[in-house]
């Protein structure tokens, strides 16, 4: 570890003005001992790299060059693994040697700022795990179900690469800086790097973009729950359940967290067996078969209810039971797929992959592709989460890497088996599945005839097979079950029943994974209208200072009730759009979220440039590049686009047109009351994504402006601006990644060593 | 059998660490450790503290 070589070099004396404690070991490794270790290559090291790298290698080689009938599941893992385990190994390495440079002598904020509440030192893998639940929510599952259209190679690889190179950089980066700032958020830090205009424009942008968000992922539940008695059922009893864990919180017996989650998991899975008995009787199945727009008036009021209600009541304790499932799910899901290792039959590209016009999602692969997967691959929602709680938890600089890098990737691993799990079930049933009513007609035989009349190779499916598996799950119909949540639902059951319990316990499996996307979503949409409506408050409270007191109730409650009529309206718009909804809506939910991501990187690419970093500034130009070509490219598709399913103005103009005309139907809009939904939908669509776009180019131009600026400084020897909580030494030591290396070791024992009362106070788990 | 029983209290310990289940517990190591003015908050006091200061202090979870 710290080599002393002439007995004076310590670590923490090196000459930049932190001065350490003398009485205490070093609180970082030696920079120089450390560099020593990682550039040392030992023979078992050299043939470990060299295994992952090859199999990585076979399993890109079978997925992407090999063109048999069908390929095994376990090369998507492989594949993915091995890709993440290089990049994080490699990749990240370089971006923290030459970009955020860490320095474990610094106190984080969770040590300067230590309040025992909300900065807490927590440990690295406790925290890990803690940041990867805040960041993993339904996104991952649904956007690559949505993308398999295309066949399973592009997704696979805009996944695993994207992740590599622009989704788990943005993570990284902006938990770093974020840190650096004392846990600022991201729309203080634009504020800061960007100035005033750049600023507010990523201040509304974010506000939409939420709006947006949580509009789509409630789409996203009604479309699972419509015309669904069972999922009804047991979606709904997660209230009454969240409620009781609450009040037993609260008042029965406080702080027993682990308690209340296992009896609320308990409850759960009572409550999706118990649906499945109420389903089938005659009185449930009359009482909780709601059509998609009564269960979208549900969530919009429930939506309102749950973000005036406290947290105790309903949000805290749901969101114990959403972390709860999402690691037994993911853990799960991975096992399964390593077990059953199912053979996947659809084509590396499929006939939609070269087509504007695939009935999942419309658009050309590029760049509609690589917006609706957004959330695996690249998601600006992260730079939210990585700017709010985890940077006030951090221990040491130099874990950031871990958690913020590491973290993303798992996410991505989360991506990929959502993607495996969706293209494990028939090719048929997928678009029979995924495609809008309109097209379908709604029942099996003439979705039967819609898909087999595609001329998909290989496909050919009859009404007796989709009415069997509907019955399997347990399901009046799965024919146009838009919105990805079924598909992978059924993925999952068709999976798992392999594995456990056989074809009787489908619905079972089936209605658990409807069950825990519908957790996720209540939450965010919940945990979104609160963060929305705080934006809200502030935002109009510049003007009416009044509005800035967040105990005011009654101007909380104004602006939750907007906040809640925003995306209430969009989600209706999506759930009565005579066009399907989703396959309009979701494009503009991933370009929502990717803006926001080129909004991060934008931000971050300011704060490398005046740390001075320019050599190095392409890790954060290349990701946003992309993430700005795919995005803009996209929405002016959807602005200027000739095509009707593609421009929202160009189908705007069809409709209005046919109107004129005096017609009475016009394409899948049946009546004149629909044509007019599309009309005014378009138009709404439209002018969003101008609104996006726009305030979204505002920001990246003010960030190249401040990056010039910083740039141009330098070279005239001027000092840039830091807006860095100035340096405090550290007095404590953890080591960086989940196995500590060698040196870390020596010196955490030296740290080990240390009388109790001299050690500050310890994390807690060893 | 000891060191599976040793494995499961680890995972829980894990889980629970992840979920947020030892906040008080850290809390009352922090009071100590800082020199505090004053008794700690009790129990009771603490979580409604805890989730008074979310209602105050929103946080998004992701999509």
């Amino acid at each position: 570890m710290v080599t002393r070589p002439d007995g004076k070099q310590r670590t923490g004396q090196l000459d930049d003005g932190l001065k350490p404690d003398p009485a205490l070991p070093p609180t970082a490794v030696d920079p120089a001992t450390q560099d020593a270790e990682e550039r040392k290559w030992t023979p078992a090291k050299i043939a470990l790299w060299t295994a992952i790298a090859l199999l990585g290698g076979v399993a890109w080689f079978m997925l992407a060059i090999v063109r048999g009938e069908t390929v095994n599941a376990i090369w998507f893992v492989f594949a993915s693994v091995c890709t993440y385990l290089i990049g994080y190994r490699f990749y990240s390495k370089v971006i923290e040697r030459y970009l955020t440079k860490p320095d474990d002598r610094r106190a984080t904020p969770a040590e300067y700022k230590a309040d025992g509440k909300d900065y807490v030192r927590t440990d690295r893998n406790v925290l890990f795990g803690h940041h990867f639940a805040a960041i993993a929510g339904a996104g991952p599952l649904v956007g690559p179900v949505i993308a398999a259209q295309m066949g399973y190679l592009p997704g696979t690889i805009w996944i695993i690469i994207g992740v590599v190179l622009a989704g788990a950089v943005q993570d990284y980066l902006v938990l770093f800086f974020s840190m650096r700032r004392g846990g600022r958020s991201l729309g203080q830090m634009a504020r800061e790097e960007l100035g005033l205009i750049g600023g507010t424009a990523a201040l509304i942008a974010t506000l939409l973009i939420m709006v947006i968000i949580v509009a789509i992922l409630a789409l996203v539940v009604v479309n699972a729950l419509g015309e669904s008695p069972w999922g009804v059922f047991s979606v709904g009893m997660t209230i009454p359940i969240a409620l009781f864990m609450g009040v037993y919180l609260r008042y029965l017996r406080p702080g027993k967290v682990m308690e209340v989650s296992i009896i609320g998991f308990v409850l759960l899975m009572a409550a999706i067996i118990g649906g499945g008995a109420v389903a089938g009787t005659e009185w449930g199945a009359a009482f909780f078969h709601l059509d998609k727009v009564t269960i979208a008036w549900g969530i919009i009021v429930y939506g309102f209810i749950a973000a005036i209600l406290p947290v105790w009541l309903l949000l805290a304790p749901r969101d114990y039971l959403s972390t709860f499932m999402k690691i037994g799910v993911i853990v799960m899901l991975a096992v399964a797929i390593i077990v059953v290792r199912p053979e996947i039959t659809v084509p590396a590209f499929s006939e939609f992959a070269s087509r504007d016009n695939g009935p999942v999602f419309s658009g050309a692969l590029f760049p509609f592709l690589f917006v609706t997967i957004a959330c695996g691959a690249l998601s600006g929602f992260h730079s939210l989460i990585a700017s709010g709680t985890t940077p006030k938890l951090i221990e040491k600089e130099r874990q950031t890497r871990l958690i913020g890098y590491g973290g993303m990737l798992m996410e991505s691993f989360v991506a990929i088996m959502a993607l495996v799990a969706a293209i494990s079930i028939d090719r048929g049933l997928y678009f029979a599945m995924n495609a809008p009513a309109a097209l379908t007609g709604g029942t099996v035989e003439t979705a039967a005839q819609w898909v087999n009349s595609l001329g998909l190779a290989g496909v050919n499916v009859t009404p007796d097979f989709l009415a069997q598996t509907a019955a399997n799950v347990g399901e009046e119909s799965i024919v146009s079950r838009t919105g990805g949540a079924p598909t992978l639902a059924l993925g999952l059951a068709h999976i798992m029943q392999q594995f456990i319990g056989g074809t009787a316990m489908m619905g079972f499996w089936y209605h658990f994974a409807i069950m825990f996307e519908a957790l996720f979503i209540l939450t965010a949409v919940d945990a979104g209208t609160r963060v929305a409506r705080f934006m809200l408050q502030d935002s109009i409270g510049n003007f009416v200072p009044k509005f800035k007191e967040h105990s005011w109730r009654l101007g909380a409650w104004l602006c939750t009730a907007i906040m809640v009529g925003a995306w209430g309206a969009v989600l209706l718009m999506g759930v009565t759009d005579p066009l399907g909804g989703i396959n309009t809506l979701f494009p503009l939910f991933g370009i929502a979220n990717q803006l926001l991501a080129a909004i991060a990187l934008s931000v971050c690419l300011a704060i490398a440039a005046k740390r001075g970093s320019f050599k190095y500034l392409w890790i954060v130009a290349l990701p946003l590049a992309f993430a700005a070509v795919v995005t803009i490219t996209a929405s002016f598709h959807k602005i200027f686009s000739p095509v009707p399913a593609v421009g929202y103005f160009a189908n705007n103009a069809a409709f209005s047109k046919a109107l004129a005309d005096g017609k009475t139907s016009f394409g899948t809009a049946k009546t004149e009351a629909a044509m007019e939904a599309v009309v005014r939908n378009t138009m709404i669509q439209g002018w969003l994504s101008v609104i996006f776009v726009v305030l979204s180019i505002i920001v990246i131009v003010t960030a190249l402006i401040a990056t010039v600026k910083a740039f141009r400084n330098s070279a005239a020897g001027i000092a840039n601006k830091d807006h860095e909580d100035p340096a405090v030494p550290s007095r404590v030591y953890a080591p960086a990644g989940f196995i500590p290396t060698p040196s870390e070791r020596e010196l955490m024992a030296e740290w080990n060593k240390l009388p109790a009362d001299q050690r500050f106070e310890k994390a807690a788990h060893h | 059998m000891n060191a599976v029983v040793e494995g499961f209290r680890g995972f829980t310990r894990y889980l629970g660490g992840v979920l947020g289940a030892d906040a008080y517990a850290k809390y009352l190591e922090h009071h100590s450790a800082s020199g505090h003015d004053g008794p700690p908050m009790t129990a009771r006091e603490f979580w409604r503290d805890h989730t008074d200061r979310q209602d105050a202090n929103p946080q998004g979870r992701c999509c």
